[in-house]
């Protein structure tokens, strides 16, 4: 008993840490600011929104960063991540991805809550709206089996080159891994590039139409998950490079893996539900491209 | 002893003193303290908005709210306040901190710096609510009035001012507390229990605190989607619930309510767990039917994700919708009952002692019951068609929070009070303060029963001079509701003054789980050494 704090367990006791109370101010900061820019308000007539908004970011980045950067310390060289503790991490991964999951239920029930009712007869401010059927009269859709398809199989391809990295980490092969995760990060960034393009060629609005408001919101979301797990990955092969992960402990490489298939399905039923079906299994975009 | 070596222990490490033992925290106990002291004072203000209101309604006509929209930003934000920062963190965030992992025989939570930005998001949040309160909402009066829903269009051309953005960005984190504590509790649960400690020998506080995890975890982000929809309809032109563009406005219901309905529950199943608890110590008898009473809760926690739009019989559902709706709200009848048989029948025929925490744990079950006896009422479309929006719905939901939700913190205040200070409040205290709550708060709610079967609407400033005696009534209920804080807030004033020490365990042989087997205080760092679990006990 003569030495302090002996433990018998391998559960991880992590030492007190500042970034959660940083990260909590900084959200809201973050938030004060984002209310003040959308509303143009000011304080003492100054207008602090944007400045506010951003060093609210600045902060969550900040401790994003650090707080990370801490785990990565305890996970690589205090050797805190015992065999329990890692079974711990996937549990809360694992629940993190389900809690995304149900996210973006909110956004397909408000697209489906659209589309399937597109006629209802008592909903006739609606119904005037859509014209009774989906897409809503007057939409210009883009034709799935471009863009959209194309994208799918970035995707697609994406999610076979994380896998080569993961077999290739888990033989050793170093540079297996260091080009499956190039590959990824660069099919990540092509999808979100080829994305924008097409945000960019939309005939229809973001505005004033619930197709506009459904389309942009949930496949926006989706697109800003893309970029998330972008930068997850990209993180996993600046982790590589400096010689981080084992074949038998590579956690961090692994929920970035996992978070990329979860983006990758998500899109999987974006582009089934609303590219496919809400065009009709492409009909609209044909019909709408003949004109 | 295992315990008085770990507190022989305790006194050697080095812990982080001052304000860097609680805004740098990585303790459970510390941060279940920070949840509880927060939930205190957020439940204090919710309270005084809710003490004003009765004020102005104890008399017909307008007495001091010379706005009347002003008295329905106090009704909103009483029930916000109420909800997401007394109910839920002090039975998740406060009890579920401090015994989850003792009752498992676990050292810490899973993630104990998570843990605390569960804890540190809610002061942010509270904070932008509270922002709310005082920047302009609807054209020319302060605050958003319409309700702790968040209905559009009232929420999006109704209040067109900064109020709800700050009312919608503090629920979007406080969300995010909560989803990161369920995150936390869950994989804590699931993954660090004691050796020999299976699901089926858990206690039951632990299973209430798991399927609350889970109900958090999979229904707030829903909500989150909602309130993202409503915040760009209000901010950025889009017609979520917009018909002029397409939009609808029941889809916002049925996304609230995907999210409001599991909620209900979440703030109730950590109080099954602790009454069941109490029951057992104080009948010192094992829990009637412990595997019922655990899958009781599991099957609440799911047929509660299938009953949303039971809230939404007026919104012009399809009658087939309402009648699905009907059926599975009665089905949740059931295991409610179960729960309710199980801890009368764990008292018959036990050595019952009427101690402060027993005797808020039985008020507990009887005003439970009768909340969810109006609740089979309300639960049918027809009988709602009448009483939708009336005071009744007022008096059934206080029965089963006010009442119930509330009964069950103090129920285990006063049970864990000991273990988690060290210091005794004299159990008179504790059983004057119950009958004071209990005469008051029955005062309070019961007349709404009439007053809403005769057609009394909520969120009105005023009311026909007819509903006078009963409202009258209900006012002096709430004063005297409130005179029993004065008396809690004595209780803990004298346990702290006179500083009569606590046993280990202060309640005998009935108590069994595994926090009565350390120190009151506990060491800072609990079971260095796991604890074995040998026994059928749980």
């Amino acid at each position: 008993m003569a030495e302090a704090h002996v433990k018998n367990h391998d559960y991880h006791l992590v030492d007190p840490s500042p970034w959660p109370f940083v990260g909590s101010i900084s959200a809201f900061v973050t938030a004060v600011g984002a209310i003040m820019w959308m509303k143009t308000l000011a304080i003492g007539g100054l207008h602090a929104g944007p400045v506010l908004f951003g060093a609210g970011f600045i902060g969550i980045l900040y401790t994003m960063f650090s707080w990370w950067g801490d785990v990565i310390n305890e996970a690589e060289y205090k050797h805190d991540h015992t065999r329990v503790v890692q079974l711990s991490h996937r549990y809360g991964m694992i629940m993190f991805i389900a809690s995304e999951v149900m996210f973006f239920v909110a956004w397909f029930w408000a697209y489906f809550d659209a589309s399937l009712f597109a006629n209802e007869a008592k909903q006739f401010a609606r119904f005037e709206f859509t014209g009774g059927h989906w897409p809503p009269k007057g939409i210009e859709v883009f034709n799935p089996f471009h863009l959209p398809l194309l994208n799918t199989l970035i995707l697609l391809t994406s999610g076979t080159t994380v896998t080569w990295a993961h077999h290739a980490l888990l033989h050793n092969d170093r540079n297996g891994l260091k080009w499956g995760l190039i590959l990824t990060v660069i099919l990540g960034a092509l999808f979100s590039v080829v994305q924008g393009y097409e945000y960019a060629h939309a005939h229809f609005a973001f505005k004033g139409s619930i197709y506009g408001s459904t389309f942009f919101m949930a496949t926006g979301f989706h697109g800003f998950h893309v970029l998330i797990g972008t930068i997850f990955l990209l993180v996993c092969l600046i982790r590589a490079l400096r010689g981080h992960f084992s074949p038998k402990q590579h956690l961090g490489f692994e929920f970035a893996a996992w978070y990329w298939h979860f983006v990758d399905v998500v899109w999987l039923f974006l582009f089934v539900a609303i590219y496919l079906w809400g065009s009709n299994w492409g009909a609209a975009a044909g019909v709408a491209a003949a004109h | 002893m295992a315990t008085a070596a770990a507190t022989a222990h305790d006194a050697h490490a080095h812990h982080p003193t001052g304000w860097r033992r609680w805004v740098l925290s990585t303790n459970h106990k510390d941060i279940g303290t920070m949840y509880l002291i927060f939930g205190l004072v957020a439940g204090l203000i919710g309270g005084a908005l809710s003490i004003a209101m009765r004020l102005e309604l104890q008399e017909p006509g307008l007495q001091y709210f010379t706005n009347p929209q002003t008295y329905n930003v106090f009704v909103t934000g009483h029930g916000l306040i109420m909800v997401f920062f007394l109910v839920m963190p002090t039975l998740i965030g406060g009890f579920g901190n401090w015994f989850v992992p003792i009752m498992i025989g676990a050292p810490d939570m899973a993630f104990p710096r998570m843990n605390n930005i569960s804890f540190w998001l809610l002061p942010s949040s509270f904070a932008l609510l509270l922002i709310s309160l005082f920047v302009e909402g609807a054209p020319g009066s302060n605050g958003f009035g319409g309700g702790w829903t968040v209905y559009p269009p009232l929420s999006t051309s109704g209040h067109p001012g900064p109020a709800l953005d700050f009312g919608i960005l503090s629920l979007h984190i406080a969300g995010a507390s909560s989803i990161l504590g369920a995150i936390n509790f869950i994989t804590t649960i699931l993954n660090m229990r004691a050796p020999g400690m299976t699901l089926h020998k858990m206690p039951l506080f632990a299973w209430g605190m798991l399927v609350t995890a889970f109900l958090l975890l999979l229904s707030l982000p829903v909500l989150a989607g909602a309130i993202t929809m409503l915040l760009t309809d209000r901010n950025f032109g889009t017609t979520f619930f917009d018909p002029a563009g397409g939009g609808d406005p029941v889809l916002y219901q049925h996304l609230f309510w995907f999210f409001g309905h599991p909620e209900v529950y979440i703030m109730i199943l950590p109080a099954f767990g602790i009454v069941s608890h109490i029951i057992s110590t104080f009948s010192r008898k094992p829990i009637f039917g412990y595997l019922g009473m655990a899958y009781a809760m599991v099957a609440i926690g799911a047929v509660g994700f299938v009953v949303w739009a039971h809230h939404m019989y007026t919104a012009g559902l399809s009658l087939d919708t309402q009648r699905y709706f009907v059926f599975a709200t009665m089905v949740i009848a059931v295991p409610t009952g179960v729960k309710v048989f199980s801890w009368i029948a764990t008292m018959w025929g036990g050595s019952i002692r009427f101690t402060a925490p027993m005797t808020w744990a039985i008020g507990f079950i009887f005003l439970f019951t009768v909340g969810g006896v109006t609740g089979v009422v309300l639960a049918n479309a027809g009988v709602d068609r009448q009483l939708h929006n009336t005071y009744y719905v007022v008096a059934h939901f206080h029965y089963v929070l006010s009442l119930g939700a509330v009964f069950g913190i103090f129920a285990a205040w006063y049970y864990w009070f000991p273990k988690m200070s060290g210091y005794v409040i004299p159990d008179w205290i504790g059983r004057l303060h119950f009958w004071i709550a209990f005469v008051g708060a029955n005062l309070l709610f019961f007349p709404m029963h009439f007053t809403g079967l005769a057609g009394m609407p909520r969120h009105y400033v005023d009311y026909p001079d007819a509903f006078a005696g009963w409202n009258r009534i209900s006012s002096i209920g709430s004063y005297i509701f409130a005179l029993g804080l004065l008396v809690f807030f004595y209780g803990v004033f004298v346990a702290f003054s006179r500083k009569e020490r606590a046993g280990d365990n202060p309640w005998g042989a009935g108590a069994t789980t595994l926090e009565w087997t350390l120190s009151s205080p506990p060491p800072f760092h609990q079971f260095e050494t796991l604890p074995r679990i040998t026994g059928s006990d749980h």
